[in-house]
């Protein structure tokens, strides 16, 4: 640790980081937002918004509640659309192509951008057809692929041991944790290019959490991987990159070490010391 | 220091646990009582009562016998026995008790039953060798067995007579039953044979296209028809004159005297002479009739079963048209309809339509299903009927169809209640993984939400099937001579009156000739209509509970 003068600041070490190092200019960028602002009806929810977000790395969102980073991820993969009353200004560009264009096949749009909930939502479905359920919406039926790709994806989401016995029986008998890991299985299956986790596990218990973390980092070797947290240690713990948000803005965002060790922005270290938020 | 423990006991809650309590009570008492009551009186009508014979003194009157079933007694004024015109003084007693007797032999007497003055009544005795006997035509006899006779002659006299009666009478039935199977099998296959032989040959007329060379071939057809029917007829002579063989020769209990044709025959039995485990087996098979044959005598005699199969058919047929329909409709305003004022106006109308009257859905289909659609069906599609209607007439289908009318408001409210209790989040996730809105419904929210489209169907399965007023008006008829379903082409015969459970008790109740005899079955066809709703229900809501089961850990 160089940077020793912020002594409130976190100390990355102590949670077990590796220092990496990271460039922006060097990252390949996977998504890239030039600047979005969203609308609830009259009520402005997003300023602005500028981020690039970088290829296999995970990008973490921390900010008070209501800041708007669950709305900024929920734009990803348009799942905005769903309220009637939000309104998208601005573009998001996915791989150089805007996804709020006027020829975009949103549910094309949804496979290549996938989506974990905070509460493990899976289907009253038995595990298997959880996890083959986006492959047969597209169309997949084989089942020699489906069990390939089953097996694959339960096998990603580090789930595989822990129920290969019983795929036939209900997904809602499964602990919460394994329900949560189930949804991450269930939406690798399809090989979306970027994960979307909204807050994946602060339904969870702390090793259901450790093991979800555990999952993002092997799973970032894949995917480009963006996260929503409320809890900080876990954002230093499992990011490459962080962004905090504040009133619907983006006030920092850069590489997690500097973020939480050595913030630029006053409100970013107020927010990192818990003086709110 | 009174006032003060009142007010304590006040606040304690207690009065509200009480008059909480009282009020669950009251209303299980009711249901059990009301169940209790058609239960004990519509069952008891199947037990073999004693029958007693009894001298019968009105005063200033020779003595008469009387031999007959008590079915009621009960306590009159003596002032209304006076003015009915019997030697009763009024001044005396106030009250007297008099016994409703069903004496049977309405071909003699005129009429099943007779009220008499219990204290009037002398010399009660139950001998064993009287005999009931049930017949299909002018109700019970009651008397002794004389003679059995065969061709004629007689057979069997005096205390042998019971003897033979038993097997004779066995015979007579195993032959009806084969009459029955013939005349309704084989002989109703070709009426409905030569029924589409002139529909086709009308219908041929009607297009001008009736060439010799058809109208050769229709007459053909009607020949092998013809010649069946020939073949089959003097089967039927023979068996009918093997059936009416024997006869039995029986005293009343005013001495005269009777033959009876075996043919006319269903039951005999001597209850005096039962055991009660006689008694117990007479009872079933009485109550396996009421459910399994069919009805006699005016629907006052026999079973109820094509009543029975007619309420369930007709519920099942509802049930298929409105499921459908009104989880279709309550997707669209749920799902895709915008959520405005019309689309509030709409599911406003739409729960108001579950308060309209019956009747006025029994009037609509009337008016709509089978004048205006069913004749117009007629006037395009069976021309050849006319002018006696196919589908232009009351039938299974427009009584479902009705029915089905009546009930889409409860399947689409609670429907909607359904899909809106779907979490949110399990649609955003599978639109998450690429689904369509519409794949989205059809693989996660229907499933799901089918434990609440069961729920409405309960609820109207339970509308339906205890609904009457309508039908009347739609295609229930008091007797129907043949079941929906039956062996003739195209076997399900949706344009068919039929019988229900529902418009039996009222035909039988107080339609019927023959009111005293009927009400027991009043009470018995009453518990079963309860017992046939509650089986329907049952059977939906364990399918109900088993969809509950599967999705149940969405609950929380």
């Amino acid at each position: 640790m160089s940077n020793t003068t912020k002594t409130h600041a976190m100390d990355m070490s102590a949670l077990g980081r590796s220092q990496q190092e990271l460039n922006m200019d060097k990252e390949s960028i996977a998504l890239e937002v030039p600047g979005l602002s969203l609308f609830y009806d009259t009520k402005q929810a997003l300023h602005d918004v500028s981020i690039k977000i970088p290829r296999n790395r995970v990008t973490a969102f921390i900010g008070p509640s209501g800041c708007g980073k669950s709305t900024l991820l929920r734009c990803f993969n348009r799942m905005n659309d769903l309220v009637d009353s939000c309104r998208v200004d601005g573009q998001i560009l996915l791989d150089g192509k805007d996804i709020y264009g006027k020829d975009v096949n949103v549910t094309e749009l949804r496979r290549r951008v996938g989506m974990v909930f905070q509460k493990p939502n899976p289907f009253p479905k038995s595990i298997y057809e959880n996890v083959a359920y986006g492959l047969r919406i597209q169309g997949v039926n084989n089942k020699r692929t489906l069990d390939e790709v089953v097996e694959w994806a339960l096998k990603g989401a580090a789930l595989w041991d822990e129920v290969k016995d019983r795929l036939n029986e209900s997904a809602l008998g499964m602990s919460g944790g394994q329900q949560q890991r189930l949804c991450i299985a269930r939406t690798i299956a399809v090989e979306p290019e970027v994960l979307l986790l909204d807050e994946p596990a602060s339904a969870l218990d702390p090793i259901s959490t450790l093991k979800i973390e555990e999952l993002i980092n092997e799973l970032k070797t894949k995917f480009t991987i963006v996260i929503v947290t409320h809890n900080m240690q876990q954002a230093a713990r499992v990011s490459d990159y962080t962004a905090f948000m504040y009133m619907g803005e983006l006030i920092e965002f850069g590489d997690t070490n500097t973020l939480f060790t050595n913030p630029s922005k006053k409100q970013t270290e107020d927010y990192i010391t818990g003086r709110y938020g | 220091m009174k006032q003060g423990n009142f007010t304590t006991w006040f606040k304690s809650g207690a009065p509200w646990i009480w008059m909480n309590g009282g009020a669950v009570a009251i209303a299980v008492i009711m249901t059990l009582g009301l169940l209790a009551m058609i239960a004990v009186r519509g069952l008891s009508h199947f037990w073999p009562a004693d029958v007693v014979e009894a001298e019968y003194t009105i005063p200033g009157q020779p003595a008469i016998t009387l031999i007959g079933e008590v079915t009621t007694r009960e306590q009159v004024p003596t002032e209304r026995l006076h003015s009915a015109g019997l030697p009763v003084d009024p001044e005396k007693t106030e009250f007297m008790e008099r016994e409703l007797l069903k004496v049977g032999n309405r071909d003699l007497n005129g009429a099943d039953f007779r009220w008499i003055v219990a204290d009037w009544l002398t010399d009660e005795r139950y001998p064993e060798d009287i005999v009931v006997v049930e017949r299909r035509e002018w109700g019970n006899f009651y008397g002794y067995v004389q003679q059995v006779k065969q061709d004629g002659k007689v057979i069997a006299e005096g205390d042998q007579a019971w003897q033979a009666l038993q097997p004779a009478v066995d015979r007579a039935l195993e032959i009806y039953s084969d009459i029955h199977a013939l005349e309704t099998g084989a002989i109703g296959k070709i009426n409905s044979q030569l029924e589409r032989i002139r529909l086709r040959e009308r219908g041929l007329e009607l297009d001008n296209a009736l060439t010799p060379e058809l109208q050769a071939e229709l007459d053909a057809e009607r020949k092998v028809q013809h010649d069946l029917y020939a073949e089959l007829e003097t089967q039927l002579v023979g068996l009918y004159r093997e059936f009416n063989r024997d006869s039995v020769h029986l005293r009343s209990m005013d001495g005269r005297e009777v033959d009876v044709s075996l043919g006319k025959i269903v039951r005999v039995f001597r209850p005096n002479a039962m055991g009660v485990g006689a008694k117990i087996g007479h009872y079933f098979s009485k109550l396996w009739e009421f459910v399994s044959d069919e009805p006699r005598e005016a629907n006052t005699e026999g079973g109820v079963f094509p009543a029975i199969f007619g309420t369930v058919m007709m519920v099942l047929l509802m049930s298929i048209i409105v499921t459908p329909f009104g989880v279709l409709a309550a997707v669209y305003l749920r799902e895709y309809a915008k959520q405005g004022v019309v689309t509030r106006t709409i599911r406003i109308a739409v729960n108001n339509l579950a308060g309209v009257p019956s009747i006025v859905y029994g009037v609509f289909g009337l008016g709509f299903f089978i004048y205006l659609l069913g004749g117009s069906i007629d006037q395009l599609f069976f021309p050849e009927a006319l002018p006696s209607p196919t589908l232009g007439t009351g039938g299974m289908l427009w009584a479902s169809l009705t029915l089905a009318l009546l009930t889409v408001p409860v399947v689409i409210v609670a429907t909607e209640e359904g899909l809106t209790r779907i979490p949110r989040s399990l649609r955003e996730g599978s639109l998450a993984l690429g689904a369509t809105k519409s794949e989205t419904l059809w693989k996660v929210i229907l499933p799901m939400s089918s434990p609440a489209m069961m729920t409405g169907l309960i609820l109207a399965v339970a509308r339906a099937a205890g609904e009457v007023a309508p039908l009347m008006l739609v295609g229930v008829v008091k007797l129907a001579p043949t079941l929906p379903v039956n062996g003739n082409y195209p076997y399900l015969h949706l344009d068919q009156k039929f019988m229900h459970l529902g418009f039996h008790i009222y035909d039988v109740g107080f339609q019927s000739p023959n009111v005293e005899a009927a009400r027991p079955l009043v009470y018995a066809t009453a518990l079963l209509l309860v017992g046939v709703i509650a089986a329907l229900n049952f059977a939906a809501v364990s399918i109900r509970n088993h969809l509950r089961e599967k999705y149940k850990a969405l609950e929380n």
